[in-house]
């Protein structure tokens, strides 16, 4: 059996968890073995049909007084206990903090391998052979083929790397469930308070950003590309080179440790393309870049480019979008 | 308080990442190396932390002896004592590593003391396991909690914050506790003159790491398939400007 242990924050469906499922699918009837999923806390027994929209042939639902909220300690001993009790051949998690996080729990709980950011699978012959992997590295920009020996499979796949598609003949998946030990110690690594998010529109889901680098030359001189921003209903990033400054906050940062994007178009201007950024823009529909090195990193990767000094062709711009809606 | 913070050394890429021959590794002819930005973060919380309230910061590396100057790095932002557990040849796979520390973490617990606080970087910058963290803190039956973006001490206890996908997620742990950091948490100061001239004379301890081999071991490196696509140049300076507008036109976002 291929157990997908199913991302969800109180009973709200990861994203990240359909492309686990999707994927999880795919490998379940590659190797011949049913899909199982595992949703964990109570608030997560309304997601039997968005789970079994997947193909799931079982849900198993973990009910613990322990897990009326996220702890990552009772995630992760609740997915091991699950793999002593159901036996899965193979367990996949999202490729998420969240994700990565239990896992890693598990296989230390379980004293197994585990490998996180898969993202192609070659299962060996039977059981107990050697898988051959594809991860992700360096967010991405680097591939790592790896082997894996283990009496059971704990992977990651890694997010965005597989599109999320429902099962052709939508099943109704079969409902278990199952009632972990849990020491009453792991509630010490469980969600206390949150604060919860102002409404507005974020880094990771603007459709436009505005981003800016080194090029930029100081706070000050991001005032014309916040005007840019704020015509076209965007917000603006930044590169690491500007927040290691000091001249933006870190939670405007793009990049392999900040906020990874996708919006419709990416402007990067005075932006290098060092990879620590790239990896965060890469995923952007479109990506203008402005530089005046025409072989800067970002212009040759990018969509579309306008070789000149930003700090004129970005008021230039906006200049341009105030004539067009004036008349 | 006595707080560790566990460190890799890792190459520092510029544009772009190339393969040595043998695909076993990044080829770093041209490059320098540097701490995993999270690890840096990390680094200075410590130092601020021993600041406000007392106390020593250990930091420690498993790595090949070059990983000596990212040690010294760190003791030249105030870290008071280093600890290298070399290996030659290639990374160590996650489970290794993490039996290493652990045992290495251990055994300084047992001469000198508890550590009230162990942190690592969320994730290392290269190979992105997402687990040493976790598996060390498990090995010494501590609380771990990863992705820490702020963190308050409150006497014996402290209060971690997690940014998610719905807010800010608040976990209170009693120490002795393991966190795992992320950039953001802080702007790591520069080192000073000062600094530099006393991390020289740091003795570094070196530790011979013991940890048997896990289950996952690199095969090669590739490199991602380049996506060939020509940039369409919408011209110069800001007489470009018409043309930028009416390619904001054409993608619907004006």
């Amino acid at each position: 059996m291929l157990l997908v242990v199913v991302e969800h924050d109180r009973g709200a469906l990861a994203p990240a968890a359909e492309e686990a499922l999707t994927v999880g699918r795919s490998l379940a009837t590659q190797i011949g073995v049913a899909l199982h999923a595992l949703t964990i806390g109570a608030a997560a027994d309304t997601l039997v049909d968005a789970v079994g929209a997947f193909g799931v042939d079982t849900v198993h639902q973990a009910h613990h007084e322990i897990l009326s909220d996220y702890g990552p300690e009772a995630w992760g001993e609740t997915v091991a206990q699950a793999v002593r009790a159901l036996g899965p051949s193979v367990v996949l998690a999202t490729g998420t903090d969240r994700g990565s996080e239990v896992l890693a729990q598990a296989a230390a709980r379980l004293d197994l391998p585990f490998v996180a950011n898969c993202v192609s699978f070659e299962p060996g012959d039977g059981p107990a052979s050697g898988w051959q992997l594809v991860r992700a590295r360096w967010g991405g920009s680097l591939l790592e083929r790896c082997s894996l020996v283990a009496d059971v499979k704990l992977l990651t796949v890694a997010h965005h790397s597989a599109e999320a598609v429902p099962a052709a003949v939508a099943g109704t998946a079969a409902v278990r469930t199952f009632t972990p030990e849990l020491d009453a110690v792991l509630a010490r690594t469980v969600v206390r308070e949150r604060v919860e998010r102002a409404a507005g529109i974020t880094l990771a889901t603007a459709a436009v950003v505005v981003g800016g680098g080194r090029g930029v030359g100081s706070p000050e001189g991001f005032a014309p590309l916040e005007e840019l921003a704020g015509l076209l209903g965007g917000v603006v990033g930044c590169s690491r080179a500007v927040t290691n400054n000091g001249w933006r906050p870190h939670t405007d940062q793009v990049g392999q440790t900040g906020t990874r994007i996708a919006p419709d178009l990416y402007f990067a201007c005075g932006i290098s393309g060092a990879i620590q950024h790239w990896v965060g823009a890469m995923a952007s529909k479109k990506i203008l870049a402005i530089n005046t090195d025409p072989e800067a990193n970002m212009v040759t990767k990018a969509d579309y480019a306008v070789i000149g000094d930003l700090h004129q062709v970005v008021p230039a711009i906006s200049a341009e979008i105030r004539r067009r809606r004036s008349t | 308080m006595r707080v560790l913070v566990c460190i890799k050394r890792v190459p520092a890429p510029g544009a772009r990442i190339n393969i040595t021959a043998d695909g076993q590794a990044v080829d770093t002819a041209f490059l320098g190396f540097t701490m995993s930005p999270h690890e840096e973060c990390a680094v200075e919380e410590a130092v601020r932390l021993v600041e406000q309230h007392g106390g020593e910061a250990t930091v420690l590396t498993l790595g090949p002896a070059e990983a000596d100057e990212q040690l010294r790095y760190a003791a030249s932002l105030g870290v008071a004592r280093a600890v290298l557990l070399p290996i030659d040849g290639p990374d160590w796979d996650p489970q290794r590593t993490a039996r290493a520390i652990s045992s290495a973490a251990a055994a300084i617990e047992q001469t000198d003391g508890p550590f009230d606080l162990i942190l690592f970087g969320n994730e290392s910058a290269d190979s992105g396991g997402f687990q040493v963290g976790v598996r060390v803190a498990h090995a010494l039956g501590r609380p771990m909690v990863n992705g820490i973006k702020g963190i308050e001490v409150a006497g014996a206890s402290l209060r971690a914050r997690r940014e998610g996908d719905g807010g800010v997620e608040v976990y209170e742990v009693t120490m002795p506790a393991v966190l795992g950091v992320k950039e953001g948490i802080n702007l790591p100061r520069y080192p000073t003159l000062k600094g530099r001239l006393a991390s020289k004379k740091v003795d570094v301890a070196r530790v011979a790491p013991v940890g048997d081999a896990g289950g996952q071991q690199l095969v090669t490196l590739v490199a991602p398939p380049v996506q060939a696509s020509a940039t369409v140049k919408l011209g110069e300076g800001p007489a470009a400007a018409a043309a930028v507008v009416d390619l904001l036109d054409e993608l619907g976002v004006l």
